[in-house]
């Protein structure tokens, strides 16, 4: 039985193992390898997508799990607040070897979608589940501070 | 790695750039640098040959460096175009770059001897030859417009990427590009004045912020060949067990997968996706032989290794008479300090893609040690290794574990394809290695203990120094053994304590070396993960035990070195040392050189009534020698200062009674998080030496800094990695 969902605006139909979890439907399946495989343990952070505009572990959800709803990956993000996110990460030069970086922008994003002005606390909060090696962490706060400036303005 | 050494993999002269196309037909300029003349091949018409080459230009006007230097993360490929950029005068718009194929003749790290990244080595071994590459360069575009236009080359000049002359004629490095490439290339292209520099030194921002923050920049990981299968390899449970015999008839009856093969390290599930294999491999039924397996627990390992230290080890360095200075003192101060293992855990787990034909071999991989890896993936199958041809990505992080020796993950994907291939399946293979694997894969940083006793005379004058090192050697049994272990000292197990820069009358350093059965590797800063720590907290012990200034002793001690003074110095003054801090606060100093690189961290730490603790800031102070780009070096001190710091609160690898790693996955080996990164300051003294590296540097003086700063709100000291979460408990 394919499952049905939308994938960055796009009727999207897999007839795959229902167990297969999202991020691996979504890299091996149709294609899209923005989002990451870390940890396969819902503990890094780096295969995070939005369903239904909520940031979840793509690697840690079955296929099953998003029938009917709106998937959005590193891809399909567009936006004020995303390219406000993007565009903040190029000039702080938030990325280094980059590969938990599309994780950090989902994160991000769905943070600055919900709160235009978020303090330290709450930044540390909302991507403490992004792990980043490279422990880019100082510009990634800069880097949403800016953005949410860019937001409310 | 931070020595000479030559590892003899030959390598033919290879055409390259055969994936270019006809479209990019321009101006290629190449060295070879053995015998270190210069020396370029006119390329034919119509087609890009070259011998070897840093620098392509395109007729789109795009200028290309050939970076020898993996991108992991570090910047390398910004620092690598900006010097070629800068002797070039081109515009940074322009400028791209791509990891150069494998080839040791033309892409040797000139501090290896071999085609490899690390030891904090790009930019000091690539700067004399880059900016000789850009230079020449620009002396050809010039030289070809001057016999375009018919005019003197000397009345040429060149900036940001234009060619002009006073008559008015202008041209583009994209135009001139063909013409260009058929002129000899002169052998002494004058070098620009430092002076004239408008790109080194400034913030020119990095060439892969864009695709790292959309989601396009392609990691080995991404690499999808039409026809691809995944693979994943179950690997023995215990360090050295070997696969007795194994059922598959469960893993084969998984939907996807398509078929399974032992190879040296263990059993492998080859599927059409990632599930398939991983479903798959959970239904592999094994019988390990585990007759030749480590079965100590690190605790047992541990104890024998307190035991040893004991006794005198081997001598790494020795100076003076340390007896008769011990039998003197007034004083005689004693502490042990404890390392575990420690798994690198890039984000990015290992793996590769390995397409195999009957006569060459095309591996993708974010190589970090391409001579090596091709020289082990032609071994395995018996090739030459001009046959196997790699593709260098970006790599999500390293830290030094793609640089293996014996090219684990590239060796157990090669033998995958191989195994395939005998069984009539041809299609490119992808290893994967799951995050389960990378930490319980072993080649970890390797377990120490250290046990330092100094001599202080009645006037608290540090007279004598003892250092024992307990511990297993990185470069035993490999290759570099013959470079980097002399009279029985590995260099990397004793850098950075055999070299203390303090002005001690009387030294003895020692080390003994342990056989453990647990593979271990350098991660990043090497030896000076441990020594920096050792050296710089017992340090602060010393200073405690004769009322000291801890930096005021620094200073006294290092009065002959110049460059650590200077960053101490710089460290200490931006940090406000000696200011009073408010309540609950705490402060402490480490000054460490690793890789010809000097680094300073003062460490603020808030310490709660309860002994509970957050550090809050870091204020670094680096020598790197002329700064190539501020803001990458801002940023991997930034970075290096989050690594060492996630080791100094999180504890490491350990195996269980019979030789089980207890840790698997980032919920039990955990890792730095956002709530937990203090903030930087990142001070860069201005320099004209070469400059040296940064990648590693800014890792080893903030554990130390960080135990420092407890010990002086506590007064108690902390004499192992992870530092305890509550700080007035432990001892
Ligand atoms: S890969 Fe999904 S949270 Fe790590
Ligand atoms: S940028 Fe490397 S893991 Fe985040």
């Amino acid at each position: 039985m394919a499952i049905k969902f939308t994938l960055n605006g796009k009727p999207t139909s897999l007839d795959v193992d229902p167990d297969m979890p999202l991020l691996w439907a979504v890299r091996d399946e149709i294609g899209l390898t923005g989002s990451k495989f870390g940890c396969g343990a819902a503990q890094c952070g780096a295969c995070t997508m939005h369903v239904d505009g909520e940031p979840v572990r793509s690697c840690s959800t079955p296929l099953s799990a998003i029938e009917g709803q709106k998937v959005t990956t590193i891809e399909g993000l567009g936006g004020k607040v995303a390219k406000a996110v993007q565009d903040a990460w190029i000039k702080h030069e938030v990325a280094q070897c980059g590969y938990c970086q599309s994780g950090q922008i989902m994160s991000a994003v769905a943070l600055l979608n919900d709160n235009k002005k978020p303090s330290d606390a709450e930044i540390d909060e909302a991507m403490q589940g992004n792990i980043c090696r490279c422990a880019t962490y100082v510009r990634i706060r800069a880097a949403i501070h800016d953005a949410a400036k860019t937001v409310r303005a | 790695m931070t020595e000479q050494s030559k590892i003899q993999i030959t390598a033919s002269r290879r055409r390259f750039l055969q994936g270019a196309g006809a479209a990019s037909v321009g101006l290629v300029v190449g060295f070879h640098w053995a015998p270190r003349h210069a020396m370029a091949q006119k390329a034919a018409a119509g087609e890009p040959k070259l011998i070897n080459a840093f620098i392509r230009i395109a007729p789109d006007n795009t200028v290309t460096v050939l970076s020898k230097h993996l991108e992991m993360g570090q910047g390398t490929y910004t620092g690598l175009a900006t010097i070629v950029a800068e002797e070039l005068d081109a515009d940074w718009k322009q400028m791209r770059t791509e990891g150069a194929p494998a080839d040791v003749k033309l892409y040797a790290n000139l501090a290896f001897g071999m085609q490899g990244t690390g030891g904090s080595t790009a930019m000091a071994n690539s700067w004399d030859q880059l900016r000789k590459a850009g230079a020449t360069a620009r002396a050809m575009l010039v030289q070809a417009a001057a016999e375009e236009w018919k005019v003197p080359a000397r009345e040429i000049t060149v900036s940001k990427g234009v060619v002009s002359h006073a008559s008015g004629k202008k041209a583009s490095f994209g135009q001139l590009a063909a013409k260009a490439a058929a002129i000899t290339p002169p052998a002494d292209a004058p070098l620009k004045d430092p002076a004239k520099f408008t790109l080194i030194g400034k913030d020119v921002p990095r060439l892969d912020a864009r695709a790292k923050s959309n989601g396009t920049a392609q990691y080995t990981i991404d690499v999808k060949l039409p026809g691809q299968l995944t693979a994943l390899l179950q690997r023995a449970p215990l360090f050295g067990a070997t696969v007795k015999s194994f059922d598959a008839s469960k893993a084969k009856a998984v939907p996807g997968v398509v078929d399974v093969v032992q190879v040296s390290n263990g059993v492998a599930v080859v599927a059409k996706n990632f599930w398939a294999a991983k479903l798959g491999r959970e239904a592999l039924d094994i019988q390990w032989d585990d007759s030749k397996a480590e079965k100590r627990s690190t605790d047992e390992v541990m104890a024998e290794y307190k035991e040893l230290a004991k006794k005198p080890g081997l001598p790494a360095r020795k100076e003076g008479d340390v007896d008769a200075a011990f039998a003197k003192a007034a004083k005689v101060i004693e502490a042990s300090y404890d390392f575990p293992y420690l798994a690198h855990a890039p984000m990015e787990p290992l793996d590769c893609v390995v397409k195999l034909d009957a006569d060459k071999v095309e591996i993708w991989a974010g190589d970090q040690f391409q001579t090596v890896d091709q020289g082990n993936a032609a071994h395995v199958l018996g090739f030459k290794p001009e046959q196997v041809k790699i593709n260098t990505l970006y790599a999500g992080g390293s830290f030094g574990r793609r640089a293996t020796m014996q090219s684990d993950y590239i060796v157990e994907g090669v033998e995958i394809a191989k195994a395939m291939g005998a069984k009539g399946n041809s299609a490119p293979v992808r290893l994967v290695w799951t995050r389960e694997d990378d930490i319980q894969g072993g080649r970890y940083r390797p377990m120490y203990h250290h046990v330092l006793k100094a001599g202080v005379d009645d006037k608290g004058e540090i007279i004598a120094w003892q250092h024992r090192i307990v511990g297993q050697s990185i470069m035993a049994g490999t290759a570099f053994e013959q470079f980097m272990v002399k009279d029985g000292i590995d260099a990397t197990s004793v850098e950075g304590a055999a070299n203390l820069p303090y002005a001690i009358p009387n030294m003895s350093v020692e080390l003994h070396t342990t056989k453990v059965g647990v593979p271990v590797l350098w991660w990043r800063s090497v030896g000076s993960t441990h020594t920096a720590f050792a050296t710089e907290v017992f340090l602060d012990e010393i200073a405690n035990a004769t009322s000291q200034d801890p930096v005021a002793l620094r200073r006294k001690l290092l009065a002959k070195h110049p460059r650590h003074l200077g960053v101490l110095n710089l460290a200490a003054e931006k940090a406000g040392w000696g200011k009073p801090l408010p309540a609950g606060k705490v402060r402490g100093i480490a000054v460490h050189e690793s890789f010809a690189s000097f680094v300073a961290e003062v460490a603020e730490v808030a310490l709660q009534a309860d002994g509970t603790w957050k550090v809050e800031k870091i204020v670094a102070a680096v020598d790197c020698g002329t700064p190539i780009n501020p803001n990458i070096i801002r940023a991997q001190v930034e970075s290096g200062i989050g690594y060492g710091l996630s080791a100094t609160i999180k504890p490491g690898i350990s195996l269980a009674k019979g030789g089980a790693v207890e840790q698997s996955n980032f919920h039990d080996y955990e890792v730095l998080r956002i709530h937990e990164m203090p903030k930087v300051e990142v001070h860069i003294v201005p320099s004209k030496e070469k400059p040296t590296g940064i990648g590693e540097p800014g890792t080893p003086p903030v554990a130390p800094a960080v135990a420092n700063a407890l010990m002086s709100g506590t007064k108690v000291v902390f004499r192992a990695l992870p530092l305890p979460a509550t700080a007035s408990k432990s001892a």
